[in-house]
């Protein structure tokens, strides 16, 4: 088998420094999706992944050039993370056609082929399918690229899931179950939705082997994403990964959040993901203060740049409306 | 737009069986065969499915598969757990990545199991990702009534199929039509939902193992009175009823089978109904709503003043299929209804 060489485990100099430029990049282009929401400029919904950078970012860094991705409609992080171009993913959710669908497919449904990114998704459990058929092309292929499908706690009550892990775990599919546990399902809490409130057992359940990790923690994400990643490049099957994580901000822009508390809010903000990466990176002396408000300099001007390209880029002309149903044949 | 006339070039498929002398066979052996030589010589095919192997006289429930395994290997022709969902949507998944999987699906019935994957994903991958991926998935299964399966084994789906933009939905009545479209089939870069009838599997009829391109349809029998567009067992139905009108009321009809729903050959059938200026559209899937609703339509829209009778529709009945013997054949349209409407179509003639 050839691959990439990965490094086996976490180095606050490589992955620790990498990991803070990408999620704190994440973290001022999500944080534009609620303004350019009021504005007028995203169409429809819009979900942002404030708070969750780190699963995002963390299983990105374990992987290689030929992995695919599958994500759900929360999926902006998972393109940035795996290497989406920001302005295009912003002319995409501006619904303009510089982006990646020339417009077609907005915030929910971004696609970048030479990436492997074979979709965010409107369904949100749809990803656990198309990633265990994208692990059996690298199967049939010859290959051992692995595929990674990112879902919430909620899509983890759809039954597509148990019918996944079975397939995965007796084909020995090197898919990566990634579930994002942000605690709420649009508003159903988690404790409400499912009465083993360990995912995790349900992988167990068919025979994939299923961690949890603390979803605020880059280190960890990654540690548990690049051994679930040589396991399925050995062929030895699926993993699942459990994050527990949390949304500072709504389901969608425009979320009244009635559902939640600010002080449940706050508790989460308190573990902040960047905030404690960053922290870290000090104390292991591999970031100074200095170089942290330059990466966050570096992010807002990259996001500026992004938008400043999609607020540029031209609506699609209307014949593209009809365009790419089919393969056009001519 | 040029969306609904779109084809699928059959020059795209591989030529190494050209040449080999046509030759008689049942349609399920005509399917066999296909299915042989795309594994020959499509390296990027693979076929998967529930008891494919196995089941029967070793070839899945309607001997399609039959022995393939065998000169494969299971790395290619796969039997899988019953979990509709997952394989459904991972077939699309696989399709997106460069394979060309060959889903089996037991009985199109069961395609509701994985709606989402073919609804959702496959038939709108290549749109809302702007053109970027290819989604070369079959998805192979069998439909229509006639052998008491029943409520659940016997729908006739290609309406609901054919209603969905980004699908193509084929529908082979011939052993013959049945090698060609599906060579074709695999090699098309859309989702093609193949649909196969199971009363019509040991029907023989020859096969010259050529690809034959989809939206275009076949003059099954060539008349002038009339025009009857049917497909699969109506087709078949529609071919014993024009014998009828022939020997018996001296009306010659010219029979059409469109074999492909999407894309479809409007075309034919209006020069059809130019010559005859009448038409009957017959076919299983339930009358209401049917794909034959949509043929009239277009044939009134376009050829309206060639017309000299309002165009009729047989259809089946609004019910589900039933299991009694008796009972089935009454809500899906006979050969004896199709001459009867042929006839109340060339007496409302005398009204115009």
């Amino acid at each position: 088998m050839t691959t990439q060489t990965l490094t086996a485990h976490y180095d606050p100099a490589v992955q620790g420094f990498t990991g803070l430029a990408t999620m704190t990049m994440i973290r001022a282009f999500e944080s534009r999706m609620p303004l350019l929401s009021e504005e007028g400029l995203i169409r429809g919904s819009t979900h942002p992944s404030v708070g969750m950078e780190a699963v995002a970012t963390g299983v990105s860094l374990a992987l290689g050039p030929r992995d695919t991705i599958a994500s759900n409609h929360r999926g902006h992080a998972h393109c940035l993370a795996r290497g989406s171009d920001p302005g295009r993913t912003m002319a995409e959710i501006l619904g303009r056609v510089d982006g990646y669908g020339q417009g077609k497919g907005g915030s929910m449904h971004i696609g970048v082929k030479e990436l492997g990114i074979i979709g965010t998704n409107g369904i949100v459990g749809a990803g656990i399918g198309l990633a265990t058929g994208a692990a059996l092309a690298a199967k049939q292929q010859g290959s051992d690229a692995v595929a990674v499908v990112y879902f919430g706690d909620g899509a983890s009550n759809q039954g597509v899931l148990g019918e996944a892990f079975n397939l995965c775990a007796i084909w020995n599919l090197a898919v990566v179950f990634v579930c994002e546990n942000n605690h709420y399902a649009q508003s159903a809490s988690i404790e409400e939705m499912v009465a083993q409130p360990d995912l995790s057992q349900r992988g167990t359940a068919y025979g994939v082997k299923s961690v949890n990790v603390n979803g605020m923690h880059l280190d960890a994400v990654y540690e548990a994403a690049a051994e679930a990643v040589a396991r399925g490049r050995a062929g030895d099957g699926p993993t699942l990964i459990v994050a527990d994580t949390y949304r500072y901000l709504g389901h969608m822009a425009g979320d009244t959040e009635i559902y939640r508390s600010a002080d449940e809010v706050q508790e989460w903000k308190d573990k902040d993901p960047i905030g404690y990466l960053a922290r870290a990176l000090e104390q292991q002396g591999v970031l100074t203060a200095g170089q942290f408000a330059q990466l966050e300099a570096d992010a807002a001007r990259v996001v500026a740049e992004a938008e400043a390209f999609a607020r540029n880029s031209p609506y699609p002309e209307e014949f593209r409306a009809g365009t790419d149903v089919y393969e056009e044949t001519v | 737009m040029g969306i609904a006339t779109a084809t699928t070039s059959a020059a795209a498929v591989p030529a190494t069986s050209a040449a080999r002398p046509a030759k008689p066979m049942a349609l399920w052996r005509a399917l066999n065969t296909a299915l042989h030589d795309i594994l020959e010589d499509t390296p990027e095919a693979f076929l998967l499915g529930e008891d494919i192997t196995t089941w029967g006289t070793g070839g899945g429930i309607y001997g399609v598969t039959k022995k393939l395994a065998d000169d494969f290997g299971r790395g290619r022709v796969m039997d899988t757990p019953i979990s509709e969902e997952v394989l459904i949507s991972a077939a699309v998944g696989a399709a997106m990545q460069g394979c060309r999987p060959i889903l089996e699906i037991m009985y199109s019935d069961f395609t509701f199991l994985g709606f989402d994957g073919i609804i959702n994903q496959a038939a709108k991958a290549r749109y809302m990702f702007g053109g970027q991926f290819d989604v070369p998935f079959v998805l192979r299964t069998n439909g229509g009534s006639g052998i008491g399966k029943a409520g659940q084994h016997s729908q006739s789906l290609e309406t609901l199929f054919a209603h969905i933009p980004g699908l193509e939905v084929v529908v082979p009545a011939t052993a013959g039509d049945a090698y060609g479209l599906l060579r074709t089939a695999v090699a098309s870069n859309n989702p093609t939902i193949f649909l196969e009838h199971k009363n019509l599997y040991n029907d023989r009829g020859p096969v010259s193992f050529e690809p034959i391109p989809f939206g275009v349809a076949r003059i099954a029998r060539h008349g002038t009175d009339l025009t009857i567009v049917a497909t699969q067992q109506m087709l078949k139905r529609s071919l014993e009823a024009a014998e009828v009108l022939q020997e018996q009321h001296d009306l010659s009809a010219e029979v059409i089978d469109p074999r492909t729903l999407f894309p479809f050959d409007m075309q034919t059938v209006i020069t059809s109904v130019k010559k005859t200026r009448h038409l009957v559209v017959a076919h299983e899937a339930v009358r209401d709503y049917g794909w034959g609703a949509e043929f009239v339509a277009q044939v009134v829209e376009e050829a309206w003043n060639d017309l000299d009778a309002p165009p009729r529709r047989l259809g089946g009945l609004r019910t589900p299929i039933p299991y009694s013997e008796v009972l089935e054949n009454a809500v899906i349209p006979s050969a004896n209804q199709i001459v009867a409407t042929a006839l109340a179509t060339r007496r409302d003639r005398q009204h115009v």
